[in-house]
């Protein structure tokens, strides 16, 4: 009796779910990839002379917090069994809305909130329609991913708005106490999101309508209301993704974000997050967000041909993603 | 004024678009009252409870508990007055842990409102201790078998302080020694004064553990029985409306030479399977869910990797490596889950039935559709197939007719061997008639058929010979002309 005791927790122990959260099953989990990167990590450090400069590690962290925002969305959106494909261009769209917000001398903060406000609103529409129809979540996600790419054009008439507001620029180019902004904005998001996914019943609820729609219905959860939440949230972190960038790049571009989803599903897959539902952290989305910016700038470091990038890219994601079947198919076969 | 009854159901209508499921249904039962709840399927047994559940809302009609009204508009409000529903198929979430599910959408929360782990697992482990269940709490739902899981499910129903506990067919995946732990919990909650609606199609069990029973039949109230007043005939009568002591054929399929040999048949699933199917028989093949009679099928027909043993079909010995060798071989297989295995549903009567024959009437590029229409036409008229016509979607027909087309799409490409799975699972009484009369009219035409199922019933009333299975084992073969045939006997071998 006690070894099927011991047995069920080293089961739990092995799959996550939401116990993940707790340091060591997580660890366990998202082992493989932090390895991966501890590889990289050491590989580069040997290989290159820029890598392990310090100038050089605080670029990287700048430049994946933009995917940091993005995948923590997705992340959740993929945990309760959805997709979102409209973050790039509501990237885009929300970068160029703050920045004309902010030339027009409205405080920073407004700016930022009108940006939020509007990601919110493409969220909520997201999820309003995949909730009350049986249209896939990719589908509607794509069709708003065309028209808000649109939308992006039209506020700037094609071209890019440079912003003149230096206040709102420091939120991507600033530093405080050395660590860049977005880098703080990450750190607290990220908080603020464990504690949403991990310990308040809409987080649960939505681990729950990924894991089982149907078994969270006849659990008394209203599923509708939790999808629409999670894409409406999806859409939040992607606008400040939007803000964050328009920030560093001194201006909101309506061509930015193009594939910006791309990396955010690599990310939170290579972090774990089961693209069946219910299953996902966002401390293992982080592993995979630094494995994929650590992986851009190591080729360009090593000058790797820009092509050949995309190529290495595609390979390493299936392949961590392989190992990981393997894994869990041998769990399954004991 | 406090009621006689702990829950009274008056005037409940429910319909469907056009379709009437519940036509006034009245139901009334008392505190620690265990009431069975019978009837065909579509009778509306489901829908009843469901609108209870708070997962349908009626068209009309009240519900009073402990003899207030109350309005019962989602799962949430059920649990306010104290109904629980335990469902046949188990809504745990796999992902998550025991603690976890047994408090899905009431967590237990500290001051700050976020939800409070410790308590729940403390909850939880109190709750699992009640009821004897020694599992951790912090287990994924994963690795818990199916009697575990609805436990699990009684232990939550138990935990919500439930009045009033749904029970919608717990048994049918459930080992015997399962079972009889159900039915001590069972009646321990009837002790403790909670109501109990059992929806089974079992009619021992509803004789074991139910004081009362109702039937229901299309969506309308039959009757109440004492089940100590009453017996299976009644009971059936009441069900089916007609008389329907003709159900199986009159005559006994008698085979002929052997047409199929198999010499202990290996999978991951089964071990040594040895048997003989002989030319127009129907071989049932009996046993508890999980003993290997699914598996053993898959594995004939290539879908199970078949680790050793031999096949030979005709006097010669066959290789089945995949489904295209059986085909090729003569065996057709009609699958157990109709809808995801057998049919395309979003496709036409006319594609699903030649799918399996399209090498006839297609050729370099060119389809013969006059030579489509033939094969169609021939098998609705032998099937007797009700349709508007051929271009119909399958999603749109009845689960009799749906089976039908699976049957008939394999008959196109006459089969030496027709393994049939669970044929008549979900199927009304009337369609499945038809099916047996179907059945024993093949075997006539010299078509061996192997027929898995789970009804005891139809497999002594259909089968030539019975192999009964255990734990991927044949257990034993029974022949009505040596061997003595009962339900009893039959359930002797498959435990």
């Amino acid at each position: 009796m006690l070894k099927q005791k011991e047995q069920n927790s080293q089961a739990a122990a092995e799959k996550g779910g939401i116990q993940a959260f707790s340091g060591y099953v997580w660890l366990r989990r998202n082992l493989a990839s932090i390895i991966a990167l501890m590889i990289m990590v050491v590989l580069l450090t040997f290989t290159t002379n820029s890598f392990m400069v310090s100038t050089n590690l605080i670029s990287v962290t700048r430049q994946v917090c933009v995917n940091c925002f993005i995948a923590f969305g997705i992340t959740c959106v993929l945990i309760c069994g959805g997709i979102d494909l409209s973050v790039g261009s509501v990237v885009a769209a929300a970068g160029v809305i703050a920045v004309r917000m902010a030339n027009s001398g409205m405080p920073v903060i407004f700016a930022v909130l009108v940006a939020l406000i509007f990601g919110a609103i493409i969220g909520l529409f997201n999820g309003y329609v995949i909730s009350h129809t049986t249209i896939p979540a990719f589908i509607v996600t794509l069709s708003v991913q065309i028209s808000i790419r649109g939308v992006g054009y039209l506020l700037t008439g094609g071209l890019p708005a440079q912003c003149t507001n230096d206040a709102f620029n420091n939120l991507g180019t600033g530093s405080f106490l050395k660590i860049p902004i977005p880098v703080i904005i990450v750190i607290v998001t990220l908080v603020i999101l464990y504690f949403i996914m991990s310990r308040t019943s809409f987080g649960r609820h939505v681990y729950a309508t990924g894991g089982n729609i149907e078994a969270a219905k006849y659990a008394g959860v209203n599923t509708r209301s939790i999808q629409m939440r999670v894409f409406m949230m999806s859409g939040i972190l992607a606008a400040l993704a939007g803000v964050v960038l328009a920030a560093r790049l001194y201006s909101g571009q309506p061509s930015v974000g193009e594939g910006f989803e791309r990396d955010a599903i690599a990310a939170s897959v290579l972090g774990g997050t089961s693209f069946n539902g219910g299953i996902g952290t966002l401390g293992g989305t982080v592993v995979g967000v630094l494995i994929i910016g650590v992986l851009n700038n190591g080729m360009n470091l090593l000058k790797i041909n820009s092509y050949w990038q995309y190529v290495v890219k595609g390979i390493v994601i299936l392949g961590a993603v392989y190992i990981d079947f393997m894994k869990k198919r041998k769990s399954l076969k004991k | 004024m406090p009621s006689e009854y702990i829950l009274e159901m008056k005037d409940i209508k429910k319909a469907f678009g056009s379709n009437v499921v519940l036509d006034d249904v009245n139901i009334s039962i008392k505190a620690g009252e265990t009431r069975a709840l019978m009837g065909e399927n579509g009778a509306g047994k489901s829908t009843l409870m469901k609108i209870l559940g708070g997962i349908y809302s009626a068209d009309s009609g009240t519900i009073y508990i402990d003899g207030n009204q109350v309005a019962i508009n989602k799962v949430d409000d059920a649990r306010q007055y104290g109904v629980s529903f335990i469902h046949q198929e188990i809504t745990n979430i796999s992902s998550m842990t025991i603690a976890e599910n047994l408090f899905l959408g009431r967590e237990p929360k500290n001051k700050l409102g976020l939800v409070d782990y410790k308590r729940m697992h403390r909850d939880a482990r109190n709750a699992l201790d009640a009821l004897d269940l020694d599992m951790d709490t912090h287990s994924l739902i994963d690795g818990l078998s199916v009697a575990q899981q609805q436990m699990l499910e009684i232990a939550r129903a138990v935990n919500e302080n439930a009045k009033i506990l749904i029970m919608d067919e717990p048994t049918a995946s459930l080992s015997n020694s399962e079972v009889s732990n159900l039915f001590k919990q069972v009646a321990r909650l009837k002790e403790k004064g909670v109501a109990i609606i059992y929806i089974s199609h079992r009619m021992e069990e509803t004789f074991l553990v139910c004081d009362t029973v109702t039937v229901l039949r299309d969506g309308k109230f039959i009757g109440t029985k004492n089940t100590k007043e009453t017996n299976d005939n009644e009971l059936i009568s009441m069900m089916v409306g007609r008389e329907f002591e003709n159900m199986y054929g009159n005559e006994r399929a008698i085979g002929g030479d052997t047409i199929l040999e198999v010499k202990n048949l290996s999978s991951s699933y089964v071990k040594d399977v040895s048997f003989t199917l002989k030319k127009g028989e129907i071989l049932g093949f009996s046993g508890l869910v999980g003993a290997g009679r699914t598996e053993t099928a898959l594995a004939l027909f290539g879908i199970d990797q078949i680790t050793s043993g031999e096949i030979w079909l005709d006097g010669k010995q066959v290789s089945i490596k995949c489904p295209q060798d059986a085909i090729k071989a003569g065996i057709a297989l009609v699958p157990e889950e109709r809808k995801v295995q057998g049919l395309f549903l979003s496709h036409t009567i006319a594609t699903n039935l030649s799918f399996q024959v399209l090498s006839q009437f297609i050729q370099h590029l060119r389809v013969d559709k006059k030579k489509e229409k033939g094969i169609i036409d021939r098998y609705k008229k032998t099937l007797s197939i009700r349709m508007a016509s051929v271009n119909q979607l399958v999603s749109e027909l009845s689960g009799g007719n749906q089976q039908k087309i699976v049957i008939s799409k394999w008959l196109a490409a006459n089969p030496k061997v027709l393994i049939l799975d669970e044929p008549t699972r979900g199927i009304d009484v009337g369609a499945k008639a038809e099916i047996y009369k179907l059945m024993s009219n093949l075997a006539k035409e010299g078509v061996s058929i192997i027929m898995i199922s789970s009804e005891l019933p139809e497999v002594i009333n259909n089968s030539s010979r019975i192999v009964v299975m255990h734990e991927g084992q044949v257990a034993a073969i029974l022949d009505p002309d040596k061997d003595e045939i009962s339900q009893e006997i039959i359930m002797s071998y498959a435990v």
